[in-house]
């Protein structure tokens, strides 16, 4: 399913956060967005899944121009993973059904099925004070994935874990893309993650956000992370974006 | 070490003091201080000895007073949470409730009691309507809070997963308020057994008060005595029944 934004605009009362952006997505990309903190890129995927209406231009999510029809085609992943502590992994991961009306024990049946898959069997009953960081957040991105929307809004998925869980979770993500094809915007601040978990790249500048380039990733996610993020082909396009990001930030 | 610790630290305090007040009761000091008859200061021993050999008239009025806090407290749970959950789907509903509960809550149970005793008679409903106009109010207010400090983030994570109105509400705002109710609860339980004598002294055939009323006008103080002791075990059974009950829902914390 494709995303398109044409002309899309956003302000908070007087301020103006994002500047006519046009973004395109195609069916099974993905796409990462880059930029400085503040320049709205959280605001930009809010509008996509549907959960704000832009000032200006528009979004089409797979046909769906309104607010209501965008937020069925999309699943939003935010930064903290925002487990519910009252449920276990198994409940949280498969809380869409039961939003939709799914009984308990097909639900948990469902979302169970894919524990195995996610490094995540045996934790099914665990409450999500019981898990690791990088466990609680394989366990929210299995419930975005569980609700089996086309499309996946993700904001700085793993941006709270520590370095070395940060590239566990990418290749694994990277892994999981890879058998389970969606269309992916995902917010980013670290390049390094935009370049390897992402087909395409655009660099936001700072507030009022608006595009300052676009460029194309060399190695989407590879299966060998570590030497996909150290071939020359991908530092090149690294430094481009540092450059640009830079450029955007002043 | 420490629960054994929590146990025994205020079971040794508690006997300590009836053991001081034993001594000092036996021995005639607290009445000659108070230049009373020795009488009207009965000894642990006589308390204990009221308590046994009235148990059966201690116990059908402790009853009858516990009957009033315990469907009392039930209502004013019932109404506070439902007007809390009514006020956070419709704030027309809250701007227009809210000042009404406020002014209820204000108007003091000594001058609502005695109304009500004319409109209902001496029986349990009376001191029933009393009670849940007590405790509803702390329930409503602080449910209400816990339904507000729901996480937006959640909430917003929740409707991209396809959650109705009602979703939302059972299964993350109503969670959340859990801890805040209980807040709410251990006050309501606290100010209940309070009341409910409150209401008694209004006008009753039977109840705790009644008794203890009637007993001090006797000068039967050692079952005074033995009265307080049966409303303190209340009050203790009570806070530590809510207590658990907390422990029990709220097993994520």
């Amino acid at each position: 399913m494709s995303v398109a934004a044409r002309g899309l605009s956003h302000s908070y009362g007087d301020l103006l956060s994002l500047r006519r952006i046009d973004l395109a997505a195609a069916d099974g990309e993905v796409v990462a967005l880059v930029g400085p903190s503040g320049c709205g890129k959280s605001t930009l995927l809010e509008i996509v899944c549907g959960l704000r209406e832009p000032s200006a231009g528009e979004v089409v999510v797979g046909g769906a121009a309104d607010a209501a029809g965008r937020l069925a085609h999309c699943a939003y992943m935010p930064q903290r993973d925002l487990l519910l502590p009252w449920f276990s992994a198994l409940d949280n991961a498969a809380l869409a059904l039961r939003n939709r009306g799914a009984g308990k024990a097909a639900a948990r049946a469902e979302a169970g099925a894919l524990f195995e898959r996610f490094g995540l069997a045996g934790f099914e009953a665990a409450r999500p004070g019981e898990l690791s960081g990088g466990m609680r957040q394989r366990v929210a991105f299995l419930r975005t994935l569980v609700a089996g929307k086309p499309v996946l809004a993700l904001d700085e998925p793993f941006a709270s874990l520590d370095a070395i869980s940060r590239a566990e979770m990418q290749e694994w993500l990277a892994g999981a893309l890879r058998t389970d094809s969606r269309t992916v915007l995902l917010v980013s601040h670290d390049i390094e993650e935009a370049l390897y978990l992402a087909d395409r790249v655009v660099v936001l500048s700072a507030r009022p956000g608006g595009i300052v380039t676009e460029l194309s990733a060399p190695h989407p996610r590879a299966e060998d992370r570590d030497r996909a993020v150290t071939d020359p082909a991908f530092v090149a396009v690294r430094e481009r974006a540092l450059l640009a990001l830079r450029e955007g930030a002043r | 070490m420490r629960t054994a610790l929590r146990i025994l630290l205020p079971a040794a305090l508690i006997a300590a003091l009836i053991g001081l007040w034993q001594i000092a009761a036996s021995a005639g000091w607290i009445a000659d201080a108070l230049n009373l008859e020795p009488f009207l200061v009965p000894s642990p021993a006589e308390v204990g000895d009221a308590l046994w050999s009235s148990r059966s008239l201690l116990l059908e009025n402790a009853w009858v007073t516990l009957r009033e806090i315990l469907v009392g407290l039930a209502a004013g749970v019932v109404v506070g949470i439902a007007l809390s959950i009514v006020m956070r789907f419709s704030t027309l509903l809250r701007d227009a409730v809210y000042p009404l509960t406020v002014a209820l809550q204000a108007v003091p149970i000594v001058v609502i009691a005695p109304i009500l005793v004319i409109w209902f008679g001496y029986g349990i409903w009376p001191k029933v309507i009393v009670v849940a106009l007590a405790v509803f109010f702390p329930i409503t207010v602080t449910t209400l809070d816990g339904l507000r400090s729901v996480d937006p983030e959640a909430v917003k994570m929740m409707r991209t997963l396809d959650a109705s109105r009602w979703a939302i509400f059972r299964r993350v705002e109503a969670p959340t308020a859990l801890p805040s109710f209980f807040s709410g609860a251990k006050v309501a339980v606290a100010v209940a057994p309070i009341v409910a004598l409150f209401a008694e002294l209004a006008g009753s055939n039977s109840g705790l008060m009644r008794l203890i009323v009637e007993d001090n006008n006797n000068f039967h103080e050692a079952r005074v005595f033995a009265s307080a002791v049966i409303l303190a075990l209340i009050g203790v059974i009570l806070v530590g029944l809510t207590a658990l009950a907390q422990r029990l829902v709220v097993s994520w914390r």
